[in-house]
């Protein structure tokens, strides 16, 4: 497979900039928004947005169990920020009926940077990406509290991991998407590439 | 971001981490796109909203159809009001400021309100200049009825652009003119060569940096969302067909008969506005939509889109 098929949860978040990543990281990239697309893709990106609508319109379409039941047969994803925290076994603090994909062994705290106000850009190191640190663009970011045995922190911002994976799962809690610098995804595009093999 | 101004802090790599950047600001409305954002005037309507998928909400005292009810000046709201809201959620909270009362916008930013909409349904403070919106870490979001209004307030910082509609009327027919004008206007410009940027700039009365970009881009350099009038999922939908990002919802939730129902419906219809399936199920047993006002019947001076300039 040369030109793996990945898709990107498409109910609400930037969506379009992760597409655009993903096809400049070398994949076909499409949307995926109801369970026969996820059904057809190799690979799955949970973009940024808002973790609380993401959650609730995936369970009411259909697609939570869906995305669990392919997480748990080893499709890889990655995920940004909300994409996260949707990747994420647990949630510090959820709202009332705030579920998570899960998949990585990991406790998120949201928000945990602040709000719009303390939001930030700032370099960061991350492991496995080569050519000098990543522009890490934070919007009321999360980040990770505390991991499993099994979980590969990446990066860390002022003591907090930033950057994590767990087998064919990535989650960064920023937003490479939004910076031009497709190194991440060309590194979760190489990610789904070695599933498929 | 290949266009901001050299007011614009510009960061690429800084060693230190930077808040308040043009790319976080307007980062933060990307995130928004495909969302419903609701006007909410308590905590317990905030946390409806929040129920119901909203991903933003917007605090104020008196949603548009009361203002226009109530008549008088309409100001920034209640400090406390806003901390309450902010309390209630975790979904990003905004907040309106009257056009050019930037002391308004500074207390909203104080506050930690995570938006400012510098918005034309509040009775104007100024009527030549808008905020300087650059001079913010808080993001602006503000209103247009045609490019070249957009652009201006882009030229001024707003990291994010709504189109105006006639908010608190629950008629979609202003939303839809004001879009729809933005629309074309850009289609134009991606037609035109670089000979004919220089005299279209003058024409849209924008900067010719701008108009470049958006000639290139074929879409603004900010996200575009549609405001003013959304009172039902197919007016919803309708908005995202004609190519907003996503929707405002002022009066056309609380101001109906089922706000807990209407509201998940008008999320769903957003998410899936090009599935007729979906957005017809979440048409079903919603109850009374608000009334609505022919938008025909306003005077001038009743209709708030000519706010700004």
């Amino acid at each position: 497979m040369t030109t793996p098929a990945i898709g990107v949860l498409a109910l609400q978040g930037d969506v379009r900039e992760h597409l655009a990543a993903l096809e400049a990281a070398g994949a076909e990239a499409r949307t995926v928004r109801r369970p026969e697309e996820l059904a057809g893709v190799d690979g799955l990106v949970i973009p940024g947005g808002e973790s609380t609508t993401i959650s609730k319109l995936a369970t009411a379409f259909g697609l939570m169990e869906p995305l669990r039941e392919r997480v748990r047969s080893g499709m890889p994803a990655y995920g940004s920020c909300a994409g996260m925290i949707m990747l994420a076994d647990k949630i510090l603090d959820p709202r009332s009926g705030q579920e998570t994909v899960g998949g990585i062994d990991m406790i998120v705290r949201r928000n945990a940077f602040g709000r719009q106000n303390e939001s930030f850009e700032a370099s960061v190191d991350v492991a496995g990406v080569g050519g000098g640190p990543v522009e890490g663009v934070f919007i009321r970011a999360p980040w990770v509290e505390s991991t499993g045995a099994d979980v590969e922190v990446l990066a860390v911002f002022e003591a907090h991991p930033v950057a994590v994976r767990q087998g064919s799962l990535l989650a960064t809690a920023f937003h490479p998407e939004l910076t031009g610098d497709h190194r991440v995804h060309r590194l979760f595009t190489g990610m789904v590439r070695s599933a498929a093999r | 971001m290949s266009t901001t101004p050299s007011s614009t802090p510009e960061t690429a790599s800084a060693p230190a981490p930077e808040t308040g950047t043009a790319r976080v600001k307007r980062g933060m409305a990307e995130q928004l796109k495909g969302g419903v954002i609701m006007d909410v005037v308590t905590p317990e309507q905030a946390k409806i909203a929040e129920d119901a998928g909203a991903v933003a909400v917007m605090a104020l005292e008196r949603v548009p159809a009361d203002i226009r009810k109530d008549g008088g000046v309409a100001r920034m709201s209640d400090p406390d009001m806003i901390e309450g809201i902010i309390d209630a959620v975790s979904i990003p909270v905004m907040a309106k400021s009257r056009i050019g009362h930037f002391v308004e916008a500074q207390v909203l930013q104080a506050l930690g309100v995570d938006y400012i909409d510098e918005s034309e349904v509040l009775t104007p403070a100024d009527e030549v200049n808008h905020s300087d919106k650059w001079a913010f870490t808080t993001p602006f979001v503000c209103g247009a009825t045609n490019l070249g209004e957009a652009l201006r307030r882009i030229a001024e910082g707003a990291a994010m652009i709504r189109s105006k509609g006639e908010a608190g009327t629950g008629n979609v027919v202003e939303a839809v003119r004001h879009l729809r004008q933005i629309k074309n206007e850009i289609a134009r410009l991606r037609g035109y060569d670089n000979n004919e940027l220089y005299a279209a700039a003058k024409e849209l009365r924008a900067p010719y940096e701008l108009v470049r970009e958006v000639a290139e881009l074929g879409k603004l350099p900010v996200v575009l969302f549609s405001a003013g009038g959304v009172a039902t999922p197919a007016d919803a939908a309708l908005m995202r067909q004609l190519g907003a990002e996503g929707v405002f919802v002022g009066s056309g939730i609380f101001k109906s008969g089922d706000p807990v129902k209407r509201a998940a419906a008008i999320v769903k219809a957003t998410t899936f506005y090009d599935d007729p399936k979906v957005v017809a199920d979440a048409s079903r047993g919603l109850g009374e939509a608000m009334v609505g006002i022919n938008c025909d019947t306003l005077t001038e001076a009743e209709r708030f889109a000519g706010r700004g300039w």
